[in-house]
């Protein structure tokens, strides 16, 4: 996989007007230029992560509150060590141990910890909205990581990094998104994401994990995998969350993976040199199969994870400059 | 209760059962009317109201609030409110009923709706004879349909023996299951659990048809779908004692409103497509739908300040719903005397109460409005137990003046 240029002078306004936002609740409604923006400011974190001393002081002195009342580990570790690596102050909050369970409400958690004063807080929640409603009642940026079915701009931008590097530009780029649309805030952020920047997306899935009229969202949509995936250039598999693999939504993993599994003979009808991307974590043998997973030159599945603590540096530095008064933004 | 002087209200614009309003008044001698028309005078010893040109209109019968909620109801014009058997305590006891039967009395009447099942569970019925003895004027199955075909059709044919109008919520269970939005590009848009808008017709389809087994006297509360709409138009038809109603909010508002996760816009049934609220418009222009209702559920920071999926539904409405019914007036969508039969005269005839009509020996339930004042709808400053309106910020136009309650003035 090949670097891509250093950021192109001009592609976007100067200062604050690259990214005019508080918080990044989302990716719905983002100009091309301010997802274009991030991503090329991710670009200096993936070159720090890369090298043996990976500490930047750019938010030394500054707290991070990564609030999470859903369970995480992963995502919760990437902004962990994306906090800690720009020299901030991290803490955090998971709802096992906090009050939420002793029926304190959204709200007055988020009042709590606003009155702490942090520098910027990072939200995951179980119910769609719930970030944007924290968002409107605290005085500091916050970032989204995620919230019910509705959005997790983080994993966008990430999967559109990991796509760059490996694909260069996005016009005219086919992108295929199987699984569980219904219920996937990644898929919901990655179409905002990709269809912004010029990518031909598709998303597939079996009629009763496809949202109603997601054609509004510019993607066409399949219900055959095998037609879904002709000529992409990336496919990208959701997890299918265990609750829903039987009875309800499908009948089975097994018949899951029958029609919607991405096998090696599957992905050879893609582009001979598809992306295989995964957000994980993965059900091997179900959504994709270990050989695809592990294919070498072709899954980039550890690059996205690669990718995430890049973009989530870029994301707290740039929402932290007018708090910290970086020229152009205070 | 002290008997008063009989109450002459001169010089308005009488709301006539048919056609535009007319100059004249009316005088009520005790709680009745006991003259209407042109040339009413006062007689010696009457109190004189000088109605000076403002609309003399029937109090408004509220069919299917959630609360009781005074302030409100009187701001809005409403006299009468059928209150919902969805309580702290369940109205499915006779003294329940008997107790929220006079919980308004003097300046509001309260007509409880009977629990259709015991604890709106929609399994076992309730004591539905023993609660009309009580004071109860319909039976409802609570916010939710019966999903038991059996159960409703046994609901059904004993409502019929009673002579009861079965008020019903229309959204298939399995359908809608935990939805909180209609299927569509804005549900999908959110990440909203949504359900088909569909649900609603199959449920009315279901009830028209035992309905029409049984006899019985059906009303929707709310039917909010094109589909849904056409079932019952042509139950009408068929000559079916089917009626239909709706609040304000799904003739104002589509599925559009939900953006940014507004959580006062979180209703039962949820809010529609932009397709079906111009049919929710049309229904109302040709007769098919029956009541306007203000769905009245005043709903404090606990239960709206919250995710949108963890909100509880419903409005406030008390107050916007003789101003938002009034935009259809001006519109064009109905005349005046359809808006008060749609909003008094009509639900009162479904509850069975000689009200909703400035006919004489009615009961002088009487609203002096202005239909052209202009004001802003303020969340903050409602006369409500809450504040959660769709409609906060927004100007309406009509206002009430003075309220009449059995000839007594209220507040």
């Amino acid at each position: 996989m090949t670097s891509p240029q250093s950021p192109a002078s001009g592609r976007y306004p100067a200062g604050s007007a690259a990214f005019p936002h508080r918080d990044l609740t989302g990716l719905a409604g983002l100009a091309p230029w301010e997802i274009l923006f991030l991503l090329d400011e991710a670009e200096q974190w993936v070159a720090l992560n890369r090298q043996p001393q990976k500490r930047s002081e750019r938010l030394a002195g500054l707290t991070i509150i990564n609030a999470f009342f859903e369970n995480s580990t992963r995502t919760l570790l990437s902004f962990e060590i994306a906090g800690k690596r720009l020299g901030a102050d991290v803490v955090n909050m998971q709802a096992a141990q906090s009050s939420v369970k002793k029926g304190e409400t959204l709200i007055d958690t988020a009042m709590t910890l606003n009155a702490m004063h942090a520098d910027a807080m990072v939200i995951r929640h179980q119910s769609s909205g719930a970030v944007r409603l924290i968002a409107e009642k605290v005085d500091c940026p916050v970032l989204n990581a995620g919230d019910g079915q509705h959005e997790h701009p983080t994993q966008g931008l990430l999967d559109a990094l990991t796509i760059r590097h490996a694909k260069g530009d996005f016009g005219g780029l086919r992108v295929t998104i199987c699984g569980d649309i219904l219920h996937s805030r990644v898929a919901r952020s990655n179409i905002h994401c990709l269809t912004t920047l010029g990518a031909e997306v598709r998303v597939c899935a079996p009629p009763s994990l496809m949202p109603a009229e997601i054609e509004a969202l510019k993607v066409t949509p399949f219900h055959d995998f095998d037609a879904a995936l002709k000529g992409a250039d990336v496919v990208m598999m959701l997890r299918l969350q265990q609750e829903r693999m039987s009875g309800q939504f499908i009948p089975s993993p097994r018949e899951y993976r029958h029609l919607y599994g991405l096998t090696l003979d599957r992905l050879a009808k893609a582009k001979p040199d598809a992306l295989v991307m995964h957000p994980g974590p993965m059900n091997r043998g179900v959504e994709i199969d270990s050989n695809v997973a592990d294919l070498p030159g072709r899954s980039a599945i550890t690059t996205q994870v690669e990718m995430g603590v890049a973009i989530r540096m870029a994301c707290l530095d740039v929402l932290t400059r007018r708090s910290r008064g970086v020229e152009g933004w205070a | 209760m002290k008997d008063l002087a009989p109450l002459a209200i001169l010089n308005g614009r009488i709301v006539l059962p048919e056609g535009e309003p007319a100059r004249g008044g009316l005088r009520c001698e005790g709680d009745r009317i006991v003259a209407v028309g042109p040339d009413v005078a006062a007689q010696e010893g009457d109190r004189v109201v000088d109605a000076r040109g403002a609309l003399i209109a029937p109090g408004l019968v509220d069919l299917g609030v959630f609360a009781i909620d005074k302030p409100a109801f009187h701001f809005g014009g409403i006299t009468r409110a059928a209150l919902m058997p969805d309580q702290g305590t369940v109205l499915d006891k006779p003294a329940a009923v008997r107790f929220a039967a006079q919980s308004g009395k003097p300046d509001l009447w309260v007509h409880p709706l009977a629990a259709a099942t015991k604890g709106l569970e929609g399994t076992e019925l309730a004591e539905l004879a023993l609660m009309r003895d009580a004071g109860a004027r319909a039976v409802a199955t609570g916010r939710r349909w019966i999903g038991d075909s059996g159960a409703m059709h046994r609901l059904l044919s004993y409502g019929a023996m009673l002579d009861l109008v079965v008020v019903t919520h229309a959204e298939d269970g399995g359908l809608a299951g935990q939805a909180v939005a209609t299927a569509g590009e804005m549900a999908t848009r959110l990440g909203l659990p949504a359900a088909p808008a569909q649900a609603e017709a199959l449920a009315v389809a279901r009830d028209l048809m035992l309905a029409e087994l049984t006899g019985a006297r059906l009303h929707f509360r709310q039917v909010t779908t094109a589909a849904a709409l056409d079932l019952v138009r042509s139950a009408k038809a068929r000559g079916l004692a089917v009626t239909a109603g709706v609040t304000p909010a799904h003739f104002m508002l589509s599925d559009v409103a939900l953006g940014d996760f507004r959580t006062f816009n979180r209703l039962s049934p949820p809010l529609r497509s932009e397709a079906d609220r111009r049919a929710v418009r049309a229904a109302l222009a040709d007769g098919t739908i029956d009541v306007i209702a203000s769905g009245h559920d005043p709903r404090g920071p606990e239960d709206k300040r919250l995710p949108f999926t963890d909100a509880e539904p419903g409005m406030a409405g008390a107050e916007t719903l003789l101003p938002l019914t009034l935009g259809l007036v001006r519109d064009g969508v109905i005349d005046t005397a359809r808006a008060f039969r749609l909003l008094a005269a009509n639900p009162a005839a479904l509850l069975g109460v000689r009200a909703g009509t400035l006919a004489v020996g009615a009961e002088a339930d009487v609203a002096l409005i202005d239909p052209d004042r202009p004001w802003v709808v303020d969340s903050d400053k409602m006369a409500a137990a809450a504040g959660n309106t769709p409609f906060d910020k927004q100007g309406v136009e009509g206002r009430v003046l003075r309220l009449f309650k059995g000839g007594q003035e209220v507040g």
